[in-house]
This record gives C-alpha cells, sequence and structure tokens, in this order.
C-alpha cells in the first residue's frame, strides 16, 4: 500500500501531549508519531487543535503566555521541551511556514539570509550568496526572482511570497518543516507548484501540513492524522484514510458529512 | 446509517446513482427472463420487444457514466463515497453488459423457433437461466441493501451455473451428432446459453465491485466461475 517498504524512522513524536489555553483544553493526550522523510498531514475540523499541536513541535506555543504543554515531545528520541534545550536552535531545526505568507519588510535577499545570519551558517558574503541561491532554487523561486534580489519580498505576488517563506524556511537548513495551511490563500496554480514543491522537499526534510483540503492531504502526503475536538481520532496511511479509514468520525468529515 | 451530506445536491446525486442502478437491475432481470421465455415458446414479438429494450440499459449506462464524472469533478469524492462512485460505474457497464447478453439470445429466436426441434432443444437453457437470474437477483438485493455477508455464497454458487452449462454444451452435441439437420439450431442454442453462462459472471463482477463498495477490501475468494467447456470432447 505504502510507497515506503521499510518502516521509516521516527522524527518526531508526541505522548501524551496535553495542551491548555488558560483553563480550557485544547489537545487532550494525543500520541503521534511523525516520520522521517514522510509529509504527514494534519486533518480535522476547524478549532479541532491542528494548529495546536503544530505549534507544540518547535515550541511556537512558547509565544502564547496562557497556553501550557503536558506530555512528551521529541525530535530525533530528545525531549524538545527539556529546560535545557536551545528554543532558537530548536526553531532552526523545525521550521514553519504560515497560512498568510509572511516575508519580512525587507529584500528577497535579506528574508533568505536573516535565518542563517542569526544562528551563525554563515562566515561571508560569499556564503550567504551561495544559501540565497540554494534555498530559493529550493522553493522553485529562483528563475522568477534572481534579477530582483534586492527589491522588497511583499512585493511578491502571494505565491511567490508563499515559496519564498519556504525558502526562508530551508535557509537555516532544518530538518523538519512544519506548515499550516500553506496553500489556503493561492490560487490553483501558485498551490500546484507548492504542492510539486513539496513532494521534492520531502526527499530532504520531514514534514508535517495542516490543511482543509482533503484533496490536498491525499495528493501530497504519506499518512494522514485525523483530529476532533483535541482528539486523535486516527493516523494511517493516507491511501487507506482517503478510500477506507477506519473510524466513522474520520469518513463523516472527509466525505463531507460533518455535524 | 450513514449519516447525510451536509450539501443535500451531494446526498441527491449519490441517491440518483444508487437509484439508477436499480433500475438498470430490474430492467436486466427482465430482460433475462423475457429472452429465455422468447426463445423457449418461440415468441418472436416478445423477441423483438426485448431487442428494442436494451436500449433502456445503453442509456442508463450512459446516464451512470455522465452524472458520476460530472460528481467526481464538482465534489471529489472520498472514502465510502469515492468506492460508490466507482462501485457504480462498473455496475452499470456490467448490467449494460447482461443486457446485450439477453439481446443476443432474443436475435436468436426467430431461427430456433424456425426449426421443428428448436423449441425443444431450447428447454435445458430455461434451467440455466433461472439460476443465472436468481443470481443476479441476489447480487442486486446485496447491492440494493448494503449487506454483503451473503455475497461469497452467492458467487460460489456460479460453480452450479457452470456445471450445467457444461452439461447442457454436452447435451446439445449430442443432439448434433444424432442429426446434423440439428446443428443449425443447436449451435444458435450455445450461444444462447453461453450469454447466459457470462450473465452469471456479470452478477459475479457485480458482487465483487459491490463488496469493495461497502467493505474498502476486494473480495480474495477465488473465482469460481470458468467456463470448463474447452475441456469437452466428443468422446
Ligand atoms: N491563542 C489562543 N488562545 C486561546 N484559545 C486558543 C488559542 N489558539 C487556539 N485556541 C483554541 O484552541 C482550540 C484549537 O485551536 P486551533 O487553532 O489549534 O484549531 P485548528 O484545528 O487549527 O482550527 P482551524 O482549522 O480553524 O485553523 C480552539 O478551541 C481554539 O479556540
Ligand atoms: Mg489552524
Amino acid at each position: 500500500m505504502n510507497d515506503e517498504s521499510k518502516t521509516p524512522k521516527v522524527k518526531m513524536a508526541g505522548k501524551g501531549v496535553e495542551v491548555f489555553y488558560g483553563a480550557k483544553q485544547a489537545i487532550n493526550g494525543i500520541d503521534l508519531e511523525v516520520y522521517e522523510r514522510q509529509v504527514t498531514a494534519l486533518i480535522g475540523p476547524s478549532g479541532c487543535g491542528k494548529s495546536t499541536y503544530l505549534r507544540c513541535l518547535n515550541r511556537m506555543n512558547d509565544t502564547i503566555d496562557i497556553c501550557k504543554v503536558k506530555g512528551l515531545l521529541t525530535l530525533d528520541g530528545e525531549d524538545i521541551y527539556d529546560p535545557n534545550i536551545d528554543v532558537v536552535e530548536l526553531r532552526a531545526r523545525v521550521g514553519m511556514v504560515f497560512q498568510k505568507p509572511n516575508p519580512f519588510p525587507k529584500s528577497i535577499y535579506e528574508n533568505i539570509t536573516y535565518g542563517p545570519r542569526i544562528h551563525g551558517l554563515a562566515k561571508s558574503k560569499a556564503d550567504l550568496d551561495v544559501i540565497v541561491e540554494k534555498s530559493l532554487r529550493g522553493a522553485g523561486l529562483w528563475e522568477e526572482v534572481k534579477d530582483r534580489l534586492l527589491e522588497p519580498g511583499t512585493g511578491l505576488s502571494g505565491g511567490q511570497q508563499q515559496r519564498l517563506c519556504i525558502a526562508r524556511a530551508i535557509a537555516v537548513q532544518p530538518e523538519v518543516i512544519l506548515m499550516d495551511e500553506p496553500c489556503s490563500a493561492l490560487d490553483p496554480i501558485a498551490t500546484a507548484i507548492v504542492e510539486e514543491l513539496i513532494g521534492e522537499l520531502r526527499e530532504q526534510y520531514t514534514i508535517v501540513i495542516v490543511t482543509h483540503s482533503m484533496q490536498q492531504a491525499a495528493r501530497v502526503s504519506q499518512r494522514t492524522a485525523m483530529f476532533h475536538l483535541g482528539d486523535l481520532v486516527e493516523v494511517d496511511d493516507t491511501e487507506t484514510i482517503f478510500t477506507n479509514p477506519s473510524e466513522k468520525r474520520t469518513q463523516d468529515y472527509i466525505t463531507g458529512r460533518f455535524g | 446509517m450513514i449519516k447525510q451530506h451536509t450539501v443535500s445536491a451531494f446526498e441527491d446525486e449519490m441517491q440518483f446513482l444508487t437509484h439508477k442502478i436499480a433500475e438498470m437491475g430490474g430492467h436486466a432481470e427482465k430482460m433475462i427472463g423475457q429472452s429465455v421465455k422468447a426463445l423457449t415458446t418461440g415468441d418472436v414479438d416478445l423477441a423483438r420487444a426485448v431487442i428494442k429494450d436494451d436500449m433502456r440499459l445503453d442509456e442508463g449506462q450512459r446516464e451512470i457514466d455522465d452524472k458520476a464524472v460530472l460528481l467526481i469533478a464538482q465534489r471529489q469524492p472520498m472514502a465510502n463515497d469515492l468506492r460508490e462512485v466507482f462501485a457504480n460505474i462498473r455496475i452499470s457497464s456490467d448490467l449494460e453488459r447482461i443486457g446485450d447478453m439477453a439481446k443476443g439470445i432474443a436475435k436468436r429466436v426467430s431461427s430456433v423457433s424456425e426449426y421443428s426441434h428448436g423449441v425443444k432443444f431450447a428447454r435445458g437453457i430455461e434451467h440455466l437461466s433461472e439460476l443465472a437470474s436468481a443470481q443476479l437477483k441476489e447480487v442486486l438485493d446485496c447491492y440494493g441493501t448494503r449487506s454483503v455477508d451473503e455475497v461469497n455464497n452467492i458467487i460460489e454458487r456460479d460453480e452450479e451455473i457452470d456445471a450445467m452449462y457444461t452439461s447442457l454444451f454436452r447435451e446439445l452435441l449430442t443432439y448434433m451428432m444424432e442429426d446434423p439437420r440439428n446443428i443449425t439450431t443447436c449451435t444458435h442454442l450455445l450461444f444462447c446459453a453461453k450469454n447466459i453462462e457470462r450473465i452469471g459472471d456479470h452478477a459475479t463482477n457485480i458482487a465483487e465491485a459491490t463488496y469493495y463498495m461497502v467493505k474498502g477490501q476486494k473480495l480474495d475468494a477465488a473465482r469460481p466461475n470458468e467456463d470448463k467447456t474447452h475441456k469437452v470432447s466428443l468422446d
């Protein structure tokens, strides 16, 4: 069924993950493994906790005061909530692309070089130039912007901006890329380009993507996790989820019978 | 019970396909019964009516294809819906083929009825067709009720049809050997018998499609239905 013949390595794992916003519990104890060099899609109705769970994976939730995370989350077996973990380094290893393209109000060039600079990945201008080209090529944007690198990133089209954000994410050589509805603001062509890109990125990176498009989840991911009201309903091979899911809640959701 | 779709038009479109299959199924059953009745009673008018009636199955299949393609484009069905649309496309094509088989029998009625012994020789076909019709009916009931517990038993009974077809084959060969003037009619009847045997195969296809639609898994029972007459020899 799966195109992976051998069992892939677990890249990130959650065990008994609970998330609270103040007194309100948003994630009710979830165990979920994300495999290396696979795309894992998180699906489920609005408010079920997909973004919340995704943000646990690089501790983006730390930035929300009232948010408390319990349970164990690991990257290559290491507890990422360990007090000794350097969160900045963690976020370099686990990058993120958001729903709305959010380039910095700076040049295309600086959008890419910001991360490598603060993480000390480049020693010289020449190093940075290499990173910029490599990242933009990786995001399939190089040909379109190579002659306007000093123009502001905000001047690009929405689809280009999103690929710029992907380039920015890969510039720091992450191991995992988290994407929260990365195509929801894009037209079908830009969406197709990003999906194609996800397929290519998968050869090097582990990807977790939140999407409301069932077709997108079916197209880009190898595994799909279905969330509902803070619970993990099921996780399985994407092919199985979309042709013959085990759980009724999954079936109702993906076939448009919810509520 | 499966919940209704949030989008009611989607629900209606799925219902349309289900009803259309049921309608085509009923029609196919009727065509089998009438074509064999025409054959065994030498009723040429009835045969003509059956031939004309086949159009309705052709139309039905075309309609299901069109509606299913449109539904896939507009709704992108998933999971059980996807399997159902897929099964409907397959089943309608099997039903259309069954119609062709019945039409093929009806077309031979005038030749067979012209011959003095024709109607008598055709008698064996009646029983064969009863088995095939019963099988088809049960398969369509499984489709209608979405219950596939009996599917394996029904498919296994295809062996009975095959066995009877083989014995009918021998019987018709015997008539041919007895008197060469029987050859033309018996050859027509052989084709008729073969058509009925094929109807059993299509019923098996429908059973498999229904099973997949309901269970999401392939029915892995080995298909017993196989024409064994290639082994029949004259001695
Ligand atoms: N910053 C916050 N403060 C308080 N509650 C929040 C916060 N962010 C999310 N929540 C609550 O946590 C629950 C899960 O929200 P989350 O954003 O993870 O859902 P989601 O599955 O990503 O939904 P959507 O598909 O709409 O993006 C919701 O009930 C939401 O209201
Ligand atoms: Mg969200």
